[in-house]
């Protein structure tokens, strides 16, 4: 019998567990053979459970089982913090042999950078990141772009010209979906305001409820959110005003109240990655931007009480930017305090929308911190 | 004027959610037990209600399903840290991280549902009065239980018999013990009464304040809740007035940054929990009153036999 001293054990069982961690992350070839199926990886910043932001993602990832049947292997890994457990996951997925993994929030970029360097063998794409790596390469959605749409209907439909946003953190990619949902309430109601309320969080809805109820305490008769739950919508049904699904359709939460959702539809993107990974043809390149054009943007579900006059011209206006007739940032563009940002006839290129930083004219107040 | 009405009793409303857990884990305190895991029970309570809103369509199920919810979680924690003697800060702790992930897990079914009708309330007609009404009429009778329960123990504890016992226990288990007072039940029933009021703020935000579920819907008010016990050292209806000053404090915040006031808004996010912690430690900055009304046994474990 071995010794079974308090020393001893201590000894043993920490030999036992460095020989679990050795064989655990032991050699294992990062990349399958011919006929084996592709192994794909996602990360995931929150809950699938958040009918918002990850559960659109996963819908996507589920879309490509279906896609591809035997020729892929998915998984996922939920409520990953940004910092170093990104990298811990992701580590650990490669030693288990994924060799295309997407990482869905900002905030992995520098741990996924680093494993990417270490493993010039896998395939990584960063969504709403900018910095690329001959295996990295970084995509988004344009939701701007249903921010947009959504205006449109709004400006037609608010009777008190006060429309409200509930804002998570003002950088530039909210900040362009909050100019962008003022230049289209703009398009159809030139005397329509939009008020915001930063909450500072991208995930709290007591928060999101407290926001929105100012909101409409304010005057605000029809509401749009940043934020990833449907607290907003309900809060909207629940005093009788209007409100829109964002990200995902949440058509449970406003029967009386919501006038549209802007979607996401991730599959279009994912399919085309894992069909290039299979072909072989997967590079990195610039940011893959895609929107209502490739399929990945929309607004659905329109209310049946949205008059057919804003029903239309939302359409018509989502037609445009299908094939590319209209452009949402078209110049003349002014910011609220009367300076010109976009010169008359000019179309800003991705760049420019990225670095936006300032409000439009139709948004009150002024960006915090700027 | 109408504006400022509403924004006091939007005041009211999100300090329920704090005033209940905060006197809920009070009384617990008051007997000598730390329970951490306040946003655990919060969050299981809160699945818990919402779960059976959503299956049963009553509401009254909904809070009493929460209340169990969080008595039961709380008498699990009282037997660890009361019988077994197990350190109450880790055992609370546990009981948080275990409440968040069960929450999550069992909720995960639930994302998507919805409730039956919103309730709104207009008390006997009063809701209606321009100006007051907005501002003390139309809240859910949950509301107006804290303030009346905030009484209740007020009286409870301070004059009578009973809440003379929990005290002693507080303060001194060895003397109340020599007394033959029944120690280690006596905590644990302050222990699940705490949980069960944890219950009742949990189902509250899940089914009055956001009606819907979302995985970590709490938020961290369980956290603020605990830290306002602390703050309003141990006394009632300061907890009340606390829990009221951070609702009030937050929602001013965001009225604040609608009507675009120049401050920018992440100041503005510190303010209430600012506000709340000079308030109430100029209150009770006296370090002779901090003596008297902290429990002296608060965290130490109590075993009879020794």
């Amino acid at each position: 019998m071995t010794d079974l001293s308090k020393r001893n054990t201590l000894r043993l069982a920490a030999a036992a567990a460095a020989g679990v961690a050795l064989t655990g992350y032991g050699i294992r070839p990062a990349r399958a053979a011919d006929g084996e199926p592709l192994k794909a990886a996602w990360i995931y910043v929150g809950p699938v459970g958040d009918n918002g932001w990850t559960f659109t993602h996963d819908n996507g990832r589920k879309a490509v089982e279906r896609k591809f049947g035997d020729r892929v292997q998915t998984t996922y890994v939920e409520n990953v913090p940004e910092g170093p457990d990104t990298e811990r996951v992701a580590r650990d997925l490669v030693s288990q042999g994924y060799q295309l993994i997407f990482g869905t929030s900002f905030g992995f970029m520098e741990p996924m950078l680093k494993v990417a360097k270490d493993h010039p063998e896998v395939k990584f794409e960063h969504c709403t990141g900018y910095k690329t790596l001959p295996n990295l390469r970084t995509y988004e959605a344009r939701n701007y772009e249903g921010a947009f749409l959504a205006g449109i209907i709004a400006g037609m439909m608010t009777q008190s010209n006060q429309l409200g946003l509930v804002g998570t953190v003002p950088i530039p990619e909210v900040l362009r979906n909050l100019n962008s949902f003022a230049l289209g309430t703009r398009v159809t109601n030139p005397k329509a305001s939009t008020k915001v309320i930063w909450i500072n969080s991208w995930h709290n809805p007591p928060k999101e409820t407290e926001a929105a109820t100012t909101l409409i305490n304010g005057g605000a008769d029809i509401l749009f959110q940043n934020t990833d739950s449907p607290a907003v919508l309900e809060t909207a049904e629940s005093m009788g005003k209007y409100a829109f699904g964002w990200n995902a359709p949440q058509l449970a939460y406003g029967p009386k109240a919501r006038l549209a959702s802007s979607i996401i539809d991730w599959s279009y993107y994912y399919t085309h990655a894992v069909q290039e990974a299979l072909d072989g043809t997967w590079a990195t390149g610039p940011n893959q931007w895609w929107g209502v054009k490739e399929d990945t943007v929309d607004l659905v579900d329109v209310a049946d009480f949205v008059p057919d006059e804003a029903r239309e011209k939302m359409e018509e206006h989502k037609a445009g930017l299908r094939d590319g007739s209209y452009a949402i940032w078209k110049g003349p563009v002014q910011d609220n305090t009367g300076k010109e940002v976009v010169a008359d006839g000019v179309v800003p290129d991705d760049d420019w929308l990225k670095a936006i930083n300032f409000y439009v004219d139709g948004v009150e107040g002024k960006v915090p911190g700027a | 004027m109408e504006t400022y009405a509403l924004l006091f009793g939007s005041m009211l409303s999100a300090g329920t959610v704090l005033a209940l857990a905060a006197l809920g884990e009070l009384i617990s305190e008051k007997a000598g037990v730390l329970n951490l895991g306040v946003e655990g029970m919060m969050l299981c309570a809160a699945i818990a209600g919402f779960a059976t809103t959503v299956s049963t369509g009553s509401y009254i199920a909904g809070f009493v399903a929460g209340v169990l919810a969080g008595a039961i979680l709380a008498a699990v924690f009282g037997w660890l840290v009361i019988w077994l003697g197990s350190n109450q800060y880790a055992t609370g702790l546990a009981l948080m991280l275990f409440g968040t992930g069960l929450s999550a897990f069992v909720g995960a079914g639930y994302v998507q549902e919805s409730l039956p009708a919103r309730m709104r309330f207009t008390w006997f007609g009063l809701g209606d009065i321009p100006i007051v009404g907005p501002a003390l009429f139309r809240q859910h009778p949950l509301a107006y239980g804290a303030m009346l329960l905030t009484a209740l123990m007020i009286w409870w504890l301070y004059r009578t018999r009973a809440g003379l016992v929990l005290r002693s226990v507080g303060e001194s288990p060895e003397s109340a013990n020599a007394l033959g007072y029944p120690v280690r039940r006596i905590r644990l029933a302050a222990v699940v009464f705490g949980g069960a009021m944890s219950g009742i703020a949990g189902a509250y935000l899940s089914l009055v304040y956001t009606p819907l579920w979302a995985e970590g819907m709490v938020a961290g008010r369980g956290w603020i809740a605990l830290a306002l016990v602390v703050f309003a050292t141990w006394r009632p209806l300061r907890v009340l007035l606390g829990a009221y000053l951070f609702g009030g404090v937050m929602m001013l915040q965001f009225f604040l940054q609608s009507e675009s006031i120049p401050i920018p808004s992440e100041f503005l996010a510190m303010t209430p929990y600012l506000a709340t912690i000079i308030v109430l430690a100029l209150i009770s900055r006296n370090a002779t009153w901090i003596r008297i009304n902290m429990p002296a046994s608060l965290g130490k474990a109590f075993n009879p036999v020794s």
